[in-house]
């Protein structure tokens, strides 16, 4: 499934995850996660082969528009409406190694604040030329980018009138599925991002404002789209050097 | 001074919230012509070796209420116990197999359904054997952090016994919560979130 090339694969455990940084299950303000929350503590194991490896995707899965949302599912010849961006980044892990040839996958509501998804009721209209997916796989030096327009911020049914900031939903695969995780990128200066539940999950700002994306005008493009930068951080690995050898096998 | 240990911190999880379809699998919720398929919904094709089975199951919140919006990935060795991934330095996989499968529950019953092989046995970290086991990853509305757990199979009473990761489970009448139910060719897996039968999930 692989086509990293030149890169030796690394296979050590995987460094805890600091769950104190992590948002923790059970966050009541987020209504959901009362009756979704595991109440038992987790069972806690270094990593197993189950876990240091992972699945690797080739780029023969990514097609010339799937990182290019304002035309993947526009009509020949239209576009999405609302601010042009480009959102870009690297994806790293917690020892700063880049961590090439992941995917990335990315889904949003339209510049209303409407998704595109039967469940939803929201007032605001659909964009006919708006999806809302991408995904894209990391270059040698661990970096992504895609086109989008900037989504709109949006009302959800939590406490009687909250509304969810401006926001991008994630999902990175690393190379152990030990890394697997799912966030949210938030704009900087949104005034939303510091009264939503879902944000308020995590305990510690400075773990909050890893998620919010500043605009990056050194990548804006002039009379085209302005940028934001997103870097991502996944579990870092240890060195095999002193790792129990396998037997047996 | 003493040097810096310079490391990174982990990007904070978030939920993947009610509409994780759209950007996991748009196909399945009618957002057609993006992409050609809707990724890891075939595991197997003609020439995967192994024996065929099928993996089926639902998700329980709290009050017992099926959870219709959640994505399970699964994650696992191929039928002679090697992993389709470069990290896999022990033999090479099954070309004809990927191990890794996502699949939404569905909205109408909250059922998930994965057709993949019985995996063989890896091992620990110091070389004893794993019962043979998949891999869960679970994401949804409500929950911040993905859910990891695994599933074992029934039939494997003497391999199970000698797991090294159930072995660690304290409460011994929950080390069934991780353990399959077998019909024929058919496993169902019911994962429970909260309560007094809420499945062991790891931290690992």
């Amino acid at each position: 499934m692989s086509d990293i090339p030149n890169r030796r694969p690394e296979t050590g455990a995987f460094f805890g995850r600091d769950r104190s940084w992590h948002p923790p299950a059970l966050t009541p303000g987020y209504k959901t996660s009362i009756l979704r929350s595991p109440q038992r503590a987790l069972l806690s194991l270094d990593g197993t082969i189950s876990e240091t490896t992972g699945p690797v995707f080739g780029h023969s899965i990514i097609g010339e528009m799937d990182n290019d949302l304002i035309h993947n599912f526009a009509k020949a010849g239209e576009s999405a409406i609302g601010e042009r961006i480009i959102v870009h980044g690297r994806v790293l892990d917690e020892r700063g190694r880049p961590q090439a040839g992941v995917l990335v996958e990315f889904w949003q509501a339209n510049a209303g604040g409407r998704y595109r998804h039967k469940k939803e009721s929201y007032l605001a209209a659909i964009d006919p030329n708006f999806g809302g997916c991408g995904r894209a796989i990391t270059d040698g030096e661990g970096c992504y980018a895609f086109r989008t327009v900037r989504p709109g911020a949006y009302p959800w049914p939590n406490g009687v009138n909250d509304w969810r900031p401006a926001h991008i939903h994630f999902s990175i695969f690393g190379h152990g599925f030990a890394q697997r995780l799912i966030t949210q990128m938030y704009f900087e200066g949104d005034p939303m991002i510091w009264k939503c539940p879902i944000v308020g999950s995590i305990a510690d700002k400075a773990a909050v404002e890893q998620l919010i994306a500043p605009p990056d005008w050194g990548n804006t493009i002039p009379m085209d789209a302005r940028a934001y930068k997103f870097d991502i951080v996944l579990r870092g690995r240890r060195s095999t050097m002193f790792e129990n050898k396998l037997e047996g096998n | 001074m003493v040097q810096e240990l310079r490391y990174l911190k982990e990007t904070p999880s978030q939920t993947a919230g009610p509409y994780v379809h759209i950007g996991m699998t748009p196909n399945f919720c009618d957002i057609g012509g993006v992409y050609e398929a809707d990724l890891g919904n075939a595991m197997v094709n003609d020439r995967t070796l192994g024996q065929r089975i099928t993996v089926t199951g639902r998700i329980f919140d709290g009050a017992g209420a099926l959870v219709r919006d959640a994505v399970i990935e699964i994650w696992q060795a191929d039928s002679a116990g090697y992993y389709n991934s470069p990290s896999e330095m022990r033999g090479a996989a099954d070309p004809n197999f990927t191990g890794w499968g996502r699949c939404p529950t569905r909205a109408e019953d909250g059922v998930y359904s994965f057709e993949t092989v019985k995996p063989g046995n890896v091992p620990f970290k110091d070389g004893r054997p794993m019962a043979p086991h998949i891999s869960f990853w679970i994401v949804a509305r409500g929950i911040n952090i993905g859910l990891q757990t695994r599933m074992y199979f029934p039939e494997e009473t003497e391999a199970n016994n000698a797991d090294p990761l159930l072995a660690r489970i304290e409460h011994r009448e929950r080390v069934a919560t991780l353990i399959a139910a077998k019909e024929g060719p058919v496993y169902s897996f019911d994962i429970y979130l909260q309560g007094p039968k809420e499945t062991v999930f790891l931290d690992i």
